[in-house]
């Protein structure tokens, strides 16, 4: 059927800000979406709260919305554009509720709005857990026993029939969230009240326990004519129980015959139909029982997901494209197949490689959390990698990981310690069934421990004896050829393979290339070479030689795909797996340099190893390679492609650290000289610098010993920051208020890292921190931007919400700090990109300006100013480092705008139980949004409506601070009160606003007895929370009051500041009414 | 690892490690697409005369079962070809290993092969002549052996595959359930069991299994049974099997056919689609490297909808050729060659692909059904 004419403007809504369980891949699907969309014809309305995203790019849509996603703001928008359509199943969970709250709301109908994609109804029988199960039975499938309830007395009745061990899964929650597993009735009933209050509609499946079944999904299609295809069919390595996004996962299905793959297919099409997804994709999971092969259905989401996006990625069939395209009426089979150009979309890829996905988790961020894996998703991020076997697919992914891991590294000895690692599900388990073969247990052992299924386990005995046979047999100085290459087709990194032989990395490249042992190239062509591909969709092997009768065989013949074309070209390293401190905004920057060097006709080579990305959309780079980002690897590619240059400088730390050795083998390095980075990143060097340059920093010192801190400490004053040297995003770092604390922090952090020197800064108490990002050609100097930080400095950059423009910064400030950061780019030769932090003091007339940190490359903060300020930054920098001027560019001038765009920062604190949501100089973050408006308030409000911390309009404001914050906060509650809320207030605090006359009720602390605090955020009587904290035993003695405001959802902030902002929001929305305003509106007039 | 060569009629060399018996084997180097499936694939008798490479990597994976076979007596294939053969298999239907199953049955396996660069170089230059050996370790004396060999083109490859006695079939398809085989069977409006009489040019138990699960009593006969005699035992309908190589080599089966269309409801799938197609007076071409696999979209042309479908097949029937005696059915759009046909007046159709699946997916099943529906109306 050919697209539909009857609607002319498609709505789109995005998934919001990264968070766990929902990431970047919802970026990469609404991008093709909106590509796909406006290919056809039609108009494309966006919105998303997240600046960071290639789909928020204003050229990606005809409207661009950086609003907040609720269903206020969505009707406002379909009033004011009209959309003939809705495309609800792009923006992951998210959008899907949205539409559905939209949907029943009326607003659809009373715009004539129509969903496309998936229907009202195959939303809600997918997502009611009961719905499901009965469609389920209708045609005939197996779902695990289960029973839905509202209530606690429905919950008990429920498991009588279920049984323990039972899985609580409550309804319509992201990412699993709130999923656990009961093993015993106490238990039973603490989690389902938990359940119970996660679930917005307070529904939870209590369900049959298959854990330890094999997992399996399938990725579905099916179009308007009822075709339906299987894309990719994926087995999860970890067994039921761990959520899928925490699972090692492996394309295809490994150990399924053809009779039950195809039962199981049988199945999934069944499924698709029945739920009634019209058009566009689903994700259907299935359990399997090792024993009997007796297969259930686990659950269908009907809509892309992170799944889908890997599978895009595994197969190089673009799932989300095609599902935007059957969405308005086109069928597979009139959908041509990108890749081989001559088939159609209407079959089955096929592929002849094996894929393996591995989760990257953050818990060092958290380490309060259970790092235990459960069906509640846990990992901020993950890895795909692409080997002819299982074993180099595996090895590949490892190192991909970027945890210093190069291969199964040993582990403890220790027995009992190996066991409890692999009885419990956690990020470190392969590594540890490694190490439980090498002390010598069994594959049954460990099935049993593990239920990870043999033929996996068997693999990586494989792995480690063949570890065992390089140690003993291979050497360096005669070297084995066939030995070599079998550890290189197995996946083995050199960096391993010198590990195992006492050599250098170094070495054993050399050793490889004098045997004439290259990687070689192979293509992701979705059909296993039965057609030509023009795709360069890329992955590195190590083959077996070919010859021709007649001629000598020869190791360097291997067949290698790749190609290399003799254009004039450029290889940008991509950011690898996304991570708290590195996330979405360096795939975005990277994704601008490939645009914008290839509008300089330059060929673009992105090397990548996240599938969720945009950059390994095999569309966006003229070639992709998806591969790890390690020295190995990304050397293999530049000595076959021989680019002009490499950018190493939007990838965030993950290329960085490649800069010095690549340029040591003679790599050219794109843009700022790595010796610039090494200038701002050696602190010896980076004081001289700013001391040539007459600045100021913070006073430091550096310990070698907690003697050694304590008299630095003592010399510089109290309080201090003090961090591991070259540790990175704030690990491990912290302000110290006293003696006692700075011995505790010692103890721990001399631990954390044995080589390095403790570093001690002087924290500045009640400075105002500023982010400056800025473009240098080497001559002029752009300032793309100065954010003021709400949040004091102190608290970690990337967890402070900000302000484009400065919001309480006097102009001459602003401009010293500008005269600073220009300085800084000349004297370090930026060419590209440099951020930089400063801390401002400001006292009465007076101020003093302090540089905290320069980082001559690609910060988090670019995208976001490049949507505050319309200029796309990322780009602009792509161009300077291959030699443009800014002046050719048109930019010359810093770019000063008349509305306000706030970021802020979104929290995975939901997801870990028992972690402080007090905020540190330790990035904790995993994603941002961001408010635009007129007004700094609105701004503002909208920032942290989108980081769904809505700001309070009536009811209470519950406030305990510290007593240094207690003048400030007279104010504020004064404007809360002004405008018709309410003050409840611990004693302490409570008393000092009486003495300064406002109307305040005091209320008990939890062990002053009741009621307390507690009691009103259970009882929902309070609607803000304002919680600052002294020093670590205050912390712990409030830690309740912020637990409590997460477990019942209740906004709150956790500094004066951010109090102060939300004072001001709410003066702002008292006063004017929310409006919207498309980022085309804001730039274009 | 004992040292295993393949050679290809062309002279390319491709080194690798024996996994299944020792020996030395020709055949025509094809590959197939399918990830899973490898035991049919084996024991599908229209692999007669062929070496068949495994584009996907992984192979052993799950062992070998009893029931997953496509034909009795073990693997058809000459030879087999792997990227990376598991001896570690994982699966509770599995009894063995597919290295013991090939070497109990004196298959020749080769692994370690960059099978991508073959498959390569079989799609750019066609399939073609290989042999592959675990007792030669001179590839010079290999390529001696097949550089003149004439081909499989011309060769009745049926008559090695074809059943010597008639049987009869009464298992259906089945599925599994927990720990028992369901048999799935197609309930019919008319509750009839009709008789169809199986040319078995090399038939594949999934076909028989369909027919069962459709309702049919079926009695297999072999492949040069005469017309006259099928025609004596007065069956509701007639199948031409599926079977190996060059159709128009089975004159005997061509000849059958002119006798018994018109006279009786026939059916034909694969290689009896290929001989009814030159019993119409139409002919068949080779393709430059066949169909073998899961995943090749066919459309079904009476309804429009898209049928992902099981394929092996090296030749094809040129059915526009034919003119106006029969209607295109089934169209290819991978490479829009086509895929059946059903006789303008007589009750006749046919399908070049492979609806009985095992492996590949079971989209196109019902058409066992419309092979009953059609005796219906003829009877």
């Amino acid at each position: 059927m050919p697209k539909r004419e009857d609607i002319k403007k498609i709505l789109l809504i995005g998934s919001g800000p990264i968070i766990i369980g929902q990431a970047c891949e919802f970026d990469y699907s609404g991008t093709q979406a909106c590509k796909a969309l406006r290919e056809l014809g039609y108009q494309v309305i966006l919105v998303n709260s997240n600046p960071a995203t290639i789909m928020t790019d204003p050229e990606m849509a005809d409207v661009t919305y950086i609003e907040p996603l609720t269903a206020e703001v969505l009707e406002m928008i379909i009033q004011k554009q009209k959309p003939d359509a809705l495309l609800p199943t792009m923006g992951g969970q998210t959008a899907l509720n949205l539409a559905v709250e939209l949907a029943e709301a009326g607003v659809l109908e009373r715009y004539g709005v129509e969903l496309i994609g998936a229907s009202l109804k195959a939303i809600k029988k997918a997502e009611d857990r009961d719905l499901f199960k009965e469609a389920m039975e209708r045609i005939g499938l197996e779902v695990p026993r289960s029973v839905a309830v509202s209530s606690m007395e429905e919950g008990l009745k429920a498991i009588e029939y279920v049984q323990f061990p039972a899985i609580l899964r409550p309804a319509f929650t992201l990412g699993g969230t709130g999923g656990a597993v009961a093993y015993n009735m106490e238990e039973y009933r603490e989690l389902l009240e938990k359940a119970l209050k996660l679930s917005p509609v307070s529904q939870v499946l209590v369900e049959e326990s298959v854990l330890g079944w094999k997992e399996y999904e399938l990725e579905v299609m099916r179009d308007c004519n009822d075709n339906v295809v299987i894309i990719c069919s994926i087995e999860n390595f970890d067994p039921m129980g761990v959520h899928t996004g925490d699972s090692i996962t492996v394309a295809p299905a490994q150990t399924l015959t053809d009779k039950e793959y195809q039962r199981m297919r049988d199945a999934a099409i069944a499924v698709i139909r029945e739920i009634g997804v019209d058009t566009g994709g689903s994700n259907i999971q299935f359990a399997l029982n090792p024993e009997d092969g007796r297969m259930v259905v686990i659950e269908m989401n009907p809509r892309v997901s992170r799944s889908s996006a890997l599978a895009s990625k595994a197969t190089g069939f673009p799932i989300a494209k095609i599902a935007a395209k059957l969405a308005v009426g086109l069928s597979l089979d009139e959908i041509p197949n990108d890749i081989t150009r001559e088939t159609p979309a209407s079959f089955e890829p096929t592929i002849d490689y094996v894929v393996t996905k591995i989760p990257r988790f953050a818990f060092e961020k958290f380490p309060e959390a259970d790092p235990t894996l459960t069906t509640q998703m846990k990992s901020v991020g993950e890895v795909m990698s692409i080997g002819r076997t299982f074993k180099e697919s595996l090895q590949k992914a490892l190192r991909s990981l970027e945890i210093d891991s190069y291969g199964f590294e040993e582990r403890t000895e220790e027995e009992e310690l190996i066991r409890e690692k692999l009885k419990t599900p956690n990020a470190e388990r392969l590594w540890y069934i490694a190490q439980a073969i090498r002390v010598g247990m069994t594959i049954e052992e460990i099935h049993e421990l593990t239920w990870i299924d043999p033929w996996f386990l068997n693999n990586i005995k494989e792995i480690v004896e063949f570890e065992e046979k390089i140690k003993s047999e291979f050497n360096p100085d005669k070297p084995d050829e066939s030995l070599l290459r079998k550890a290189k087709s197995w996946g083995f990194s050199d960096h391993r393979i010198a590990e195992l032989t006492g050599t250098s990395e170094d070495r054993v490249r050399q050793i490889r290339k004098s045997l004439g042992m290259r990687a070689v190239y192979k293509m992701v062509d979705t059909c296993a070479a039965e057609f030509e591909a023009y795709t360069p969709y890329l992955y590195s092997t190590y083959e077996s030689p070919i010859y021709r009768i007649g001629s000598q065989r020869d190791a360097n013949m291997v067949e290698c795909e790749s190609g290399p074309t003799d254009r004039k070209k450029i290889v940008i390293l991509g950011s690898g797996p996304n991570r708290i401190g590195q996330g979405i905004e360096f795939d975005y920057c990277c994704v601008h340099a490939v645009f914008a060097l290839r509008e300089l006709g330059y060929e673009t080579i992105m090397v990548n190893c996240n599938p969720e990305t945009v950059s390994t959309d095999y569309d966006t780079a003229d070639r992709l390679y998806f591969e790890p980002l390690t020295i190995e690897d990304v050397m293999n590619i530049v000595e076959l492609e021989k680019p002009e240059g490499v950018i190493v400088q939007f990838g965030g730390q993950t290329p960085l650290k490649l800069a010095v050795p690549l340029e040591r083998q003679g790599v050219r390095i794109l843009g700022t000289p790595p010796d610039a980075i090494d200038r701002a990143e050696d602190r010896k060097r980076f004081k001289e610098l700013l001391h040539k340059l007459g600045l100021k920093q913070p006073e430091s010192g550096t310990a070698m010993s907690t003697d050694e801190a304590i008299k630095v400490a003592k010399q510089i004053g109290y309080p201090v920051m003090v961090r591991p040297s070259y540790v990175l995003g704030g690990r491990a770092m912290e302000i110290v208020y006293d003696e006692d604390s700075l011995v505790d922090y010692m103890l721990r952090a001399v631990k954390a890292s044995p080589e390095h020197p403790v570093l001690i800064d002087k924290y500045l108490v009640n400075a105002t921190e500023v982010d400056v990002d800025a473009v240098s050609d080497g001559e002029t100097v752009v300032i793309g931007g100065v954010m003021e930080h709400i949040e004091e400095a102190g608290i970690h950059s990337g967890d402070s919400a900000c302000s484009i423009p400065p919001y309480s910064l006097k102009p001459e400030v602003v401009e010293e700090i500008k005269r600073q950061a220009r300085a800084l780019a000349r004297e370090l030769g930026v060419v590209g990109l440099m951020n930089v932090q400063f801390a401002v003091k400001q006292e009465e007339e007076d101020f003093e300006v302090y540089i905290l940190e320069v980082n001559p490359r690609a910060s988090r903060t670019i995208p976001y100013v490049s949507k505050a300020v319309g200029v796309p930054l990322a780009k602009v920098a792509a161009k300077v480092m291959v030699g443009k001027k800014l002046r050719e560019l048109g930019l010359t001038e810093d770019p000063s705008i008349n509305h306000v765009a706030v970021k802020e920062a979104v929290f995975p604190f939901d997801k870990f139980p028992g972690v402080d949501t007090i905020l540190g100089p330790e990035m904790k973050s995993t994603g941002e949004v961001m408010g635009i408006d007129l007004d700094f308030g609105i701004a503002y409000s909208k920032a942290e409506a989108s980081a769904k911390n809505q700001i309070p309009m009536k009811g209470k404001v519950f406030i305990s601070v510290r007593d240094e914050d207690k003048p400030a906060v007279v104010e504020i509650a004064r404007t809360f009160l002004q405008y018709g809320l309410e003050i409840v207030a611990t004693r302490g605090t409570a008393r000092f606003l009486k003495e300064h006359g406002l109307k305040v009720e005091e209320t008990n602390k939890l062990k002053e007895g009741r009621p307390n605090v507690v009691d009103l955020i259970k009882n929902k009587e309070i609607n803000f929370i304002i919680n600052t904290i002294e020093n670590a035993r205050a912390r712990k003695d409030s830690f309740y009051i912020r637990h409590s405001a997460l477990q019942y959802r209740v906004p709150y902030t956790t500094t004066i500041s951010g109090a102060r902002a939300v004072a001001r929001a709410l003066k702002g929305l008292k006063t004017s009414s929310l409006t919207i305003k498309s980022l085309q509106e804001y730039h274009n007039n | 690892m004992k040292k295993a060569l393949l050679v290809l009629q062309d002279g390319l060399v491709f080194e690798g490690e024996a996994f299944g018996a020792d020996g030395e084997v020709i055949g025509e180097v094809v590959f197939n697409t399918s990830m899973t499936g490898y035991q049919e694939i084996l024991t599908d008798p229209s692999y007669k005369g062929q070496i068949v490479t495994m584009t996907y990597t992984e192979m052993g994976n799950y062992g070998i079962n009893q029931e997953d076979i496509e034909s009795a007596g073990g693997p058809k294939v000459e030879g087999f070809v792997v990227k990376e053969y598991i001896p570690y298999y994982s699966n509770w239907r599995a009894v063995g290993s597919l290295s013991d199953y090939l070497k109990r049955h004196g298959i020749v396996g080769i692994s370690g092969i960059d099978t991508r660069a073959l498959t390569r170089h079989i799609r750019n230059y066609g399939a073609q002549m290989g042999i592959i050996s675990t007792v030669e370790t001179d590839p010079e004396k290999l390529y001696e052996k097949i550089k003149d060999h004439p081909g499989i083109g011309g060769v009745d490859l049926v008559k090695y595959v074809t059943t010597k006695e008639e049987f009869k079939w009464s298992e259906t398809v089945w599925t599994w359930s927990g720990k028992k085989k369901d048999s799935t069977k197609i309930t019919a409006d008319d509750q009839k069991q009709y008789h169809v009489i199986v040319y078995d040019f090399g038939v594949k138990f999934s076909i028989l299994r369909n027919l069962a699960s459709a309702g049919f009593d079926i009695t297999v006969v072999p492949a040069s049974t005469p017309a006259e005699e099928v025609l004596e035992r007065n069956p509701d309908g007639i199948l031409f099997s599926n079977g190996p190589g060059d159709p128009e080599a089975v004159v005997y089966g061509i000849e059958n056919a002119r006798k018994l269309i018109g006279r009786k409801p026939i059916f034909g799938i694969c290689l009896g689609h290929q001989i009814l197609g030159l019993a119409l007076g139409g002919r068949t071409y080779k393709l430059k490297f066949g169909h073998h696999g899961g995943n090749h979209p066919v459309m079904d042309l009476k309804t429009g909808r898209v049928e992902i479908t099981s394929q092996n097949h090296n030749y094809c029937v040129d059915v526009k050729g034919l003119g106006d005696k029969v209607r295109l059915t089934h169209r290819n759009l991978y490479d829009g060659t086509e895929e059946g046909m059903e006789h303008v007046e007589l009750p006749l159709f046919s399908v070049q692909h492979h609806p009985e699946a095992g492996p590949g997916p079971n989209d196109a099943r019902g058409i066992f059904m419309r092979f009953r529906e059609l005796i219906h109306k003829c009877n």
